[in-house]
């Protein structure tokens, strides 16, 4: 079968089974006694395998297999969940993403798994995976030997049987002897499965089903199963299954069970049955579900970015065309042509806002991973995390959730070694043992914002300035005039840090720089807000999207650029005989600020015949606190352009962030005023 | 890049600047285009010319008349824009026509003569000769030079 055209499909819900079964790990760690979540990581888990083992991917299918055993014996209590088994379960997810990821990235998903099935299997047989190798290696061989053909039920099974008569159902064990001389058993075993899947649910089979997939067993095997069919019915249709040897339907009563629960300890049973009952009464719930939640699903559909990045493309050039028909609407000054041309834009903003709004991704996407990392960090620091998130749901365009991820681990990283005491230290101050981390995102006009904050041991500024005098970064002088936003700014300098011991997780000076670049190249800024002892903030704001921006258009001579508003504060038309001179710089009074003059002529080397005007036009623009006048010959106006890039070929222009298309088909550069404010 | 492909035929765009007649493998070439209204990218170096709208992507262009140290000219109607392709970039070249394909057997191509004695001599890989008709086979990786391009950084003006 081609399965090229399913592997998508396959990686994506790989990775969404992953990402579930990672986040209910870490519910079950909280709440180990919660059989839900068990539940929950069961269902991912047996989708998953089910899903590798179509697609051939043997190890994946294999590791989820054991995962799966430790995982139902957990849910039939066979085993008590604690660190060390999670850590082991985390591991085999650690193993699955990995597999995951290298068929993703064209590899063959092969990973020796063989560590991880190991310590599964350990503790599936009730054994610590910290016992001696050895042990492993014997135990792994052993097999368990082939049980009776009668089944015998356990209390789960039992409130199965009992709450599906009372809805109606009736549990029958069927006896299925195959031929002497069958030849492939396990396939009469599969068509026989078959058979009874279609006529109810099998809830029991004896031997296992994965024993009987194996062959482990002579003749004969018994299959417990939940119907509306009467058993003749059931046994017409397994006859036809070729190489059955013999059909016997008995039914299953509650008798068998209320003798046996008599002969049982009451003060352990009633718990016990009660929370098992909890666990049974929501299968036929889910069954029902089902349907509903289908039709749930057609509602929304996958679609590779790839198309929705053509269609952006696509609408980009209609844009474009947009805007030059309404030029030439504008010059042939008809009616009829001029109300179609309106109709049209009206239409083609709408379109704009609903495509801009299909590219929007939850930044839960980002965010989903961070749990597991920071749990990962707190035990490595030995120190304790409470890993608190607000605003999943926050949307940023697609093109800035996919560079944000490595920043933010970067400063939640930080946040968590230098933010952060140990448990020592806090209790010696008085503090909660543990720590308390808020990763935050939410939407404030044309932007958003994300903020990391801690509760721990804030910034130190005369630790930060002293540090910064040592590597230089600032003089002696420049030092005492620092103000504390000032000092925080210093640890996003290159070569800096400050934590006296160098970890593994951040400290070699090399991350926060980084994380103010990316940052600014998306278009967005950060800043710092700690006080010593309560705790830092690191907040991040990000524009909305990065494809479609709104710039003010300028003239040079005949040369046209657009500045983004939103590096403009205002515009203004100035006198020629209001420009002063400070130190060969021209500068303006503007509402009793000095603000230098650049002009833009003189910057981009325009050609131009020298004529004077007695005003001048000024576009005050600002980086952070610091603004600028550019000096402009005139402004054309305000418009919404697509921001497209130079290409490969001319990757450093100066001053020049990117280039747009005009309405006249006319490439506009857009003026990047970061790199003319220094 | 021309090595590998010894058993075909090469095709070969010609291309005329002056009075000479080069040529670039047909692969490196997307399309011909028309000179239309260049906008000038200001501090760069001098062979750019500037970014064309190719079909909705901002395209470099550069003179090649320039690069290789020849007079500019004025464009005309035969003037065109080659556009190149060279590891994921598209570049565009002003050339003043182009209107031929050619094939030439690979062994054809001849070593670029040691004198050649003008200026482009570095961004030759060979030439061919055809009925009496000398093609000069430009490198496009060493007309391109991204290197040379990358050494450009400015600085900030305004304190």
């Amino acid at each position: 079968m081609e399965m090229n055209q399913y592997l998508e499909v396959f990686i994506e819900e790989s990775k969404e089974h992953l990402q579930s079964c990672n986040e209910q790990l870490l519910e079950l760690e909280k709440n180990p006694d919660d059989i839900k979540i068990v539940n929950e990581i069961f269902r991912s888990a047996h989708t998953l395998k089910g899903m590798s083992a179509t697609m051939g991917y043997e190890d994946l299918a294999n590791l989820t297999h054991q995962m799966e055993n430790v995982l139902d014996a957990i849910r039939n209590q066979k085993i008590k969940v604690n660190g060390e088994i999670l850590d082991v379960v985390f591991l085999a997810v650690d193993d699955l993403e990995a597999m995951v990821l290298s068929i993703a990235e064209g590899g063959d998903g092969k990973r020796d798994v063989s560590i991880a099935v190991e310590k599964l299997m350990l503790i599936e047989k009730g054994e610590s995976p910290a016992l001696s190798k050895a042990r492993a290696e014997t135990a792994a061989a052993i097999a368990e030997p082939p049980g009776p053909v009668k089944s015998t039920y356990d209390d789960f099974e039992w409130t199965v049987i009992q709450q599906s008569k009372e809805q109606g159902f009736e549990t029958y064990e069927i006896s299925i002897a195959l031929r002497a001389d069958c030849l492939l058993k396990a396939a009469r075993v599969y068509m026989v499965f078959e058979v009874l899947e279609k006529s109810g649910e099998v809830i029991k089979a004896t031997p296992s089903v994965e024993q009987l997939e194996e062959e482990q067993f002579d003749q004969e095997f018994s299959v417990t199963i939940v119907t509306q069919e009467t058993p003749e019915v059931i046994r017409q249709k397994l006859l036809k299954v070729s190489e059955v040897d013999r059909i016997d339907v008995v039914e299953v009563s509650m008798g068998d069970y209320i003798s046996r629960e008599t002969v049982k300890d009451e003060g352990t049973l009633k718990p016990d049955v009660e929370e098992k009952a909890d666990r049974a009464s929501e299968m036929p719930k889910e069954e029902k579900k089902a349907p509903a939640a289908k039709q749930v699903s057609n509602k929304t559909i996958r679609v590779n970015i790839e198309r929705l990045d053509i269609l952006m493309n696509l609408f980009e050039e209609l844009v474009i065309d947009r805007g030059r028909l309404e030029q030439i609407s504008k010059e042939l000054n008809n009616q009829e042509l001029h109300e179609t041309v309106e109709h049209m834009s009206r239409i083609s903003g709408d379109l704009q806002n609903i495509i801009l709004n299909m590219r929007m991704v939850p930044i839960e996407t980002v965010f989903n991973r961070f749990p597991r990392m920071v749990r990962q960090l707190a035990r490595d620091l030995n120190k304790k995390i409470n890993l608190e998130i607000v605003g999943a749901d926050t949307e940023l365009d697609r093109t800035v959730i996919d560079e944000i991820g490595d920043p933010l681990v970067h400063l939640i990283r930080n946040a968590l070694d230098h933010g952060v005491e140990t448990p020592e230290v806090r209790k010696a101050i008085g503090k909660n043992e543990e720590g308390n981390v808020i990763l935050k995102a939410y939407h404030s006009g044309n932007h958003v914002f994300i903020e990391i904050e801690d509760d721990g041991a804030g910034i130190n500024k005369d630790k930060v300035i002293k540090k910064a005098l040592k590597n230089g970064i600032i003089t002696e002088q420049s030092a005492s005039a620092l103000t504390d936003k000032q000092a925080y700014e210093l640890i996003f300098a290159s070569g800096f840090s400050t934590a006296d011991k160098i970890s593994d997780v951040s400290g070699r000076g090399v991350g926060l720089d980084v994380v103010k670049n990316t940052i600014e190249s998306l278009g967005g800024s950060v800043s710092i807000d700690s006080k010593v002892g309560q705790g830092s903030i690191f907040s991040i704001q990000l524009p909305l999207t990065l494809s479609i921006i709104s710039v003010m258009l300028v003239e040079i001579e005949k040369e046209k650029y657009a500045i983004p508003l939103s590096s403009i504060i205002e515009t203004a038309i100035i006198r020629k005989a209001d420009v002063l001179s400070a130190h060969n710089q021209k500068v303006i009074d503007f509402r009793g600020k000095v603000v230098p003059l650049l002009s833009l002529k003189e910057i981009f080397e325009v050609p131009s015949d020298n004529h004077e005007d007695e005003f001048i036009s000024v576009v005050i623009v600002r980086k952070g606190e610091k603004m600028a006048g550019l000096v402009v010959d005139s402004f054309i106006g305000q418009q919404e352009v697509v921001l497209k890039s130079l290409g490969n070929y001319l990757t450093s222009v100066f001053a020049i962030s990117g280039a747009t298309i005009l309405g006249d088909g006319q490439v506009a550069l857009i003026v990047d005023c970061n790199a003319l404010i220094k | 890049m021309m090595s590998e492909m010894t058993a075909a035929d090469l095709k070969l765009i010609v291309f005329q600047l002056k009075d000479k007649e080069y040529a670039i493998p047909v692969n490196q070439v997307r399309s011909i285009e028309k000179v239309e209204h260049i906008t000038r990218v200001p501090r760069t170096v001098g062979f750019v010319k500037g970014v064309i709208n190719l079909r909705g992507v901002v395209t470099p262009i550069i003179s090649l008349r320039s690069r290789f140290n020849l007079e500019e000219a004025e464009y005309n109607e035969h003037s065109r824009v080659i556009i190149a392709v060279l590891n994921d970039m598209e570049v565009g070249l002003i050339v003043d026509s182009a209107n031929d394909v050619i094939d030439v057997a690979p062994e054809s191509i001849e070593p670029p003569p040691e004198v050649i004695g003008s200026e482009e001599a570095d961004f030759i890989k060979g030439v061919t000769k055809i009925e009496k008709r000398l093609f000069i086979l430009i490198d496009l990786e060493k007309v391109l030079n991204p290197e040379e391009l990358a050494a450009q950084d400015g600085k900030g003006i305004a304190g």
